[in-house]
């Protein structure tokens, strides 16, 4: 049951087969067993949990319930949820218990799911493999010594191992495609502005947006149909009509152009990530796709004009941890100004810090129109790039990340090298695209590949209908980690 | 102080009329108990947004209507970055480098003499909280009920040439904003609040001299005073030989002296840039069309109507437009009364003006409607009354006694205006005064005072003494 | 472009992080590899193009969603301040500040 997708656990739930209570003991069960290893939660209420469960179970003898009524879903640890911890994986907030809930969960409580847990990130989601959590590093359970990818790679490592059968996440420069691709499950980023940012704790405003982590691409499809929606207090948040994001899974793939773009098959790639994504572009050929090659030219300057644009917006988010409404204050200081020194010098880690100290320097006087305002021209480019690349193709296809998973530690030492792997990642955000990764195979380690999926702007069922025919053909996301077995 | 010249700019803090606040639903009021009106939005718990008010906007776009400044279609909101405990998101949300309005001009008066100060800008932005500072414990507490109040930020050029023009140049920007309804006007409340930028120069010389801002002036008095003491410490300061530093200053009323406000080194890197929450603030065409077509007759054009429809002196036109309450109550007081519109103006300005003063009361707050006043001109004009009588009946109704005629009736004033009558009293006079007839025949004027007297006796005050007077004359000629 | 002692903390006071002496050293090192990063995107010629500050912004033309004027969020005070770390008497607490 650990191992059934959604539409399977519905419908179990919905023939009586099994109720919420049940299914999110086994959750709970399975949490307890692999979570000490794993550190995939910071918080998990079982008597919360249950309560929810129950709540399920009665609105279905009701005949209230909806796809994703009693099944549990564990949530990035950024989504403030009220009565519960909402730590961002930092010392900052690690006694915060916010006063509202976040849309994205009140979508879910409305839905009738069950809040599994709050899962470990990286701190305010600033890094690419959970190793900057102040709860300690979250572990793949592909293997323990390897990171699960970041910054959502609780969420990650959780899905995974099957401890909830679905999570949220969030997406800034790749924290739900990349953790997603390195532990060997699916994960989307949709559209800005598709989901809505009230609640969700900022890191970089343009660039942020919410979405889900699954074992399917058809599993991804039902838990957007419930997180996806207008929200008035998200002045960026999108009225649309409510679509759903499965209405084309399946979709004919004769005479689909796959964007094959030149940049993400060139040099610096893991020969084994270069083969299964190979692989999987032909299998799409061979189903009656046709490959175009494209460019994308700017894709190398996107790593920089991300790494100005991220940490300038964040340095400012940010400020409002000072230590005066909520939060961490340092214990001792000589007056204001050191009371915020203090205070923020020991409530945020190492990564968040350089990264504030970046913005604010990029921001800084006489220096903005050389970093910032360059970074923002260089980002139409990269939007110009994508809108150029979407005249001769419908979708973009190519690797999620450059390598696999990693060991841990092995990039701590050198940010730089951390920012290089986000090469494919940050573009899409960049330009407020839909993208996803789903599995496409293993490299000669064994470790889980992502390939890449990125389409034009609200292209979300259409990219859904893509993976889920390829996941028809392959299962690469049915297999389970060797080190968390069933 | 003679050979210097004072150069005046001032920023304008006008608090819009809204209930809500700029970027959160919270409430506006005044006075609440500390942080009851601060949202989740206004203590900028994590994962809040700011989603603007529509209201706040339309304010700023009537403003730049009513200056005649340039609206900007595409504005641009920006995050101004600096740490302070009553700033819950450590940045400020206000617009930068593309305002809601740019230029226009504001039209004033010094001495009866027209005068115009152009606009740089005006621009929309959130007000900041509260801090407390005589906590016991030697703490500052902090209330952010004020926190995301919606401000139009008004910045005139620096060339207002001393402290009554600039005070001159505030009251009339200050009737302007409270005219078109954007904003209350409550200086004590703070909801109109100025930042005065001084500099001097030596006359005749054309480079402005360094400036320093006096921060929050939140009285016209106190205002001309700080302007006047900062102008005579730049001009003392520079006759011996100093320098000017550029720094902020506050105005301490009790000593009446501005003093240099404790510099933070990094006040000057405020990191502003667009606010990535937020998109550009685009303006529809049809929008700022409907919004002109509502707005009011300017005060201005009132003015200028008053004294051309009405046959006014330029003062009385410049008094009964002071506020659009003021201009709306003559208004009403003319159609109600259906008299001379001078008399009005006289009444309004005179009687009624000085009771309102008096009880410290808007004329918004009028203890006589003007159909009320109207009742008592009506009795002027008809004759019914005399000026003396008038202003009795003026006070009897402002205490609450009555309406015009009733208190007339009660009081029995009533003007004897009948000639019969006081034909009839003046033969009595006459009659029964034959010494005093003689007297004024012989040329006594005095006599002729003292018949006066007994007439104006025997009708208890209510004759008109000039037609008892005219009578008179009449008879003892005759 | 490197930056200097001097610099980081003039960078670190502005953004009000303390950073120990013996931090600087890693923290600079740190801070001046990203900077190489990002240095390399200064070089590339921008003329002409608008500064793209919002991923909306092509499919918003019409700007900023605006919100009506009607008060719909109550301050909490008794929530709200449970979770900070001084408050007196409905207020929240800092060191004094100086004026």
């Amino acid at each position: 049951m650990l191992n059934a997708t959604l539409s399977e656990l519905s419908a179990a739930l919905a023939a009586r087969k099994l109720s919420s209570v049940e299914l999110t003991q086994l959750c709970l069960e399975r949490i307890a067993q692999l979570n000490g290893e794993l550190n995939a939660f910071i918080t998990v209420d079982a008597a919360r949990s249950l309560s929810d469960a129950r709540r399920a179970d009665a609105r279905r003898a009701k005949g209230e319930a909806g796809p994703l009524t009693g099944i549990p879903i564990a949530h990035k640890d950024i989504f403030c949820t009220r009565d519960l911890l909402t730590t961002c994986g930092s010392r900052m907030l690690a006694n915060f218990v916010s006063p509202y809930d976040a849309h994205v969960i009140e979508q879910f409580d409305r839905a009738g799911a069950v809040l599994l847990g709050k899962c470990n990130m990286d701190e305010f989601a600033m890094g690419s493999s959970s190793e900057t959590s102040h709860f300690g590093p979250v572990r793949n359970p592909w293997g323990r010594r390897l990171v699960p990818g970041g910054s959502s790679g609780g969420a990650a490592a959780a899905v995974a191992a099957r401890m909830a059968p679905a999570a949220t996440g969030t997406d800034t420069g790749g924290s739900i495609r990349q953790p997603a691709a390195l532990s060997g499950i699916c994960g989307l980023k949709p559209t800005y502005g598709v989901v809505s940012r009230y609640g969700m704790v900022a890191f970089a405003s343009s660039l942020d947006q919410g979405g889900p982590l699954a074992k399917s691409a058809a599993d991804l499809a039902a838990m957007m149909n419930v997180m996806a929606g207008f929200d008035a207090r998200d002045s960026t948040s999108l009225e649309r009509p409510k679509e759903d994001y499965g209405r084309s899974l399946n979709r004919d793939l004769r005479g689909l152009r796959i964007g094959l773009p030149r940049e993400y098959f060139g040099d610096g790639i893991d020969p084994g990530v270069r083969n299964a994504v190979e692989e999987a572009t032909r299998w799409f050929e061979s189903q009656g796709a046709r490959g175009v090659q494209i460019e994308l030219p700017h894709t190398k300057l996107a790593v920089p004009v991300y790494y100005v644009i991220a940490p300038a917006e964040a340095s400012s988010n940010l400020s409002r941890f000072d230590g005066v409404r909520y939060g961490h204050r340092a214990k001792e200081y000589s007056d204001l100004t050191d009371m915020y020194c203090r205070t923020r010098a020991e409530g945020f880690g190492a990564e968040v810090k350089l990264r504030i100290l970046v913005g604010t320097y990029v921001l800084s006087h006489g220096y903005y129109d050389a970093y910032y305002l360059q970074a923002q021209k260089i980002r139409r480019l990269i939007a110009r790039d994508f809108a150029a690349a979407f005249e001769r193709c419908d979708v973009i296809m190519g690797p999620t990340s450059p390598g696999t998973a990693f060991e841990l530690g092995a990039k701590s030492d050198d940010p730089v090298q951390m920012y290089l792997g986000d090469i494919f990642t940050v573009p899409a955000p960049l330009a407020g695209l839909p993208a996803l990764s789903v599995p496409c195979g293993f490299d000669g380690k064994g470790l889980p590949v992502g390939l890449q999926l990125m389409g034009s702007y609200f292209s979300e069922a259409a990219l859904l209908g893509i993976a889920h025919r390829y996941q028809q053909a392959t299962d690469w996301h049915l297999r389970v980690p060797n080190d968390t077995p069933l | 102080m003679t050979g210097w010249e004072i150069v005046v700019g001032l920023e304008t803090h006008a608090q819009l009329a809204t209930r809500s606040k700029m970027f959160s639903g919270a409430a506006t009021a005044f006075g609440a108990p500390p942080n009851t009106q601060a949202s989740a939005v206004d203590i900028a718990l994590p994962g809040t947004l700011p989603v603007a008010n529509a209201k706040a906007v339309e304010h700023a776009i009537r403003f730049g209507l009513a200056v005649k400044g340039q609206i900007n279609r595409r504005s641009i909101f920006a995050r101004k970055n600096y740490f302070y405990p009553d700033l819950p998101k450590g940045y400020q949300i206000s617009q930068y480098e593309l305002p809601i309005v740019a230029g226009g001009e504001v039209k004033f008066f010094v001495d009866g003499e027209e005068r115009r100060v152009r606009l740089t800008r005006a621009h929309l932005e959130e007000d900041a909280g509260k801090l407390l500072h005589e906590l016991s414990h030697g703490m500052t507490g902090v209330d952010l009920n004020r926190a995301g109040t919606p401000l139009l930020e008004i910045v005139s050029e620096p060339e207002l040439r001393g402290a009554r023009e600039a005070v001159a140049y505030a009251r009339a920007l200050h009737g302007l904003v409270m005219w078109i309804g954007i904003c209350d006007g409550n200086m004590q409340e703070g909801s109109f609040r100025c930042d005065a930028n001084v500099s001097v120069k030596r006359a005749g010389e054309n480079k402005l001299g360094t400036r320093c801002e006096i921060k929050n002036l939140n009285s016209f008095r106190f205002m001309e005073r700080a302007i006047e003491f900062e102008a005579r410490r730049q001009i003392e300061l520079l006759e011996e030989g100093g320098k000017v530093e550029q720094e902020t200053r506050l105005y301490d009323a009790e000593r009446d002296e501005t003093r240099s406000m404790r510099t933070k080194e990094d006040a000057h890197d405020y990191r502003y840039f667009p606010d990535p929450d937020l998109l550009p603030l685009v303006l529809r065409e049809e929008q700022i069309r409907k919004i002109e077509t509502e707005m009011p007759e300017l005060p201005d054009a009132t003015r200028e109507r008053f004294a051309r429809q009405y046959a006014l002196p330029a003062y009385d036109a410049g008094v009964l437009t002071a506020s659009r309450a003021a201009a709306g109550y003559f208004e009403a007081l003319v159609k109600a009364a259906g008299v001379d519109a001078k008399l009005c103006a006289n009444w309004q300005t005179g009687a009624l003006n000085a009771a309102l003063n008096e009880a410290d009361l808007p004329v918004s707050e009028s203890k006589l409607s003007p159909a009320s006043l109207a009742g008592l001109l009506k009795r002027i004009a008809d004759g019914t009354l005399s000026g003396k009588m008038a202003k009795e009946v003026f006070d009897a109704m402002w205490a609450g006694e009555g309406g015009a005629d009733e208190i007339i009736e009660k009081r029995g004033l009533r003007q004897i205006s009948d000639s019969a009558l006081i034909e009839k009293l003046v033969d009595d006079v006459l009659a029964s005064n034959a010494k005093q007839v003689e007297d004024y025949r012989a040329g006594k004027e005095k006599a002729f005072n003292s018949l006066v007297g007994q007439v104006m006796k025997a009708t208890k005050g209510k004759a008109d003494p000039e037609q008892v007077n005219r009578v008179l004359r009449r008879k003892l000629s005759g | 472009m490197s930056l200097s002692h001097d610099q980081i903390r003039r960078i670190a006071r502005l953004a009000r992080i303390a950073i120990r002496p013996e931090e600087s050293e890693a923290a600079l090192e740190r801070l001046n590899r990203v900077l190489g990063l990002i240095d390399e995107m200064r070089a590339v010629d921008t003329s002409g193009i608008e500064p793209m500050a919002h991923p909306l912004e092509a499919h918003l033309p019409g700007g900023q969603r605006l919100r009506p004027d009607q008060v719909v969020e109550p301050g909490q005070p008794q929530i709200y301040q449970s979770v900070a770390p001084a408050v007196e008497d409905g207020l929240y607490l800092v060191p004094k500040v100086v004026e």
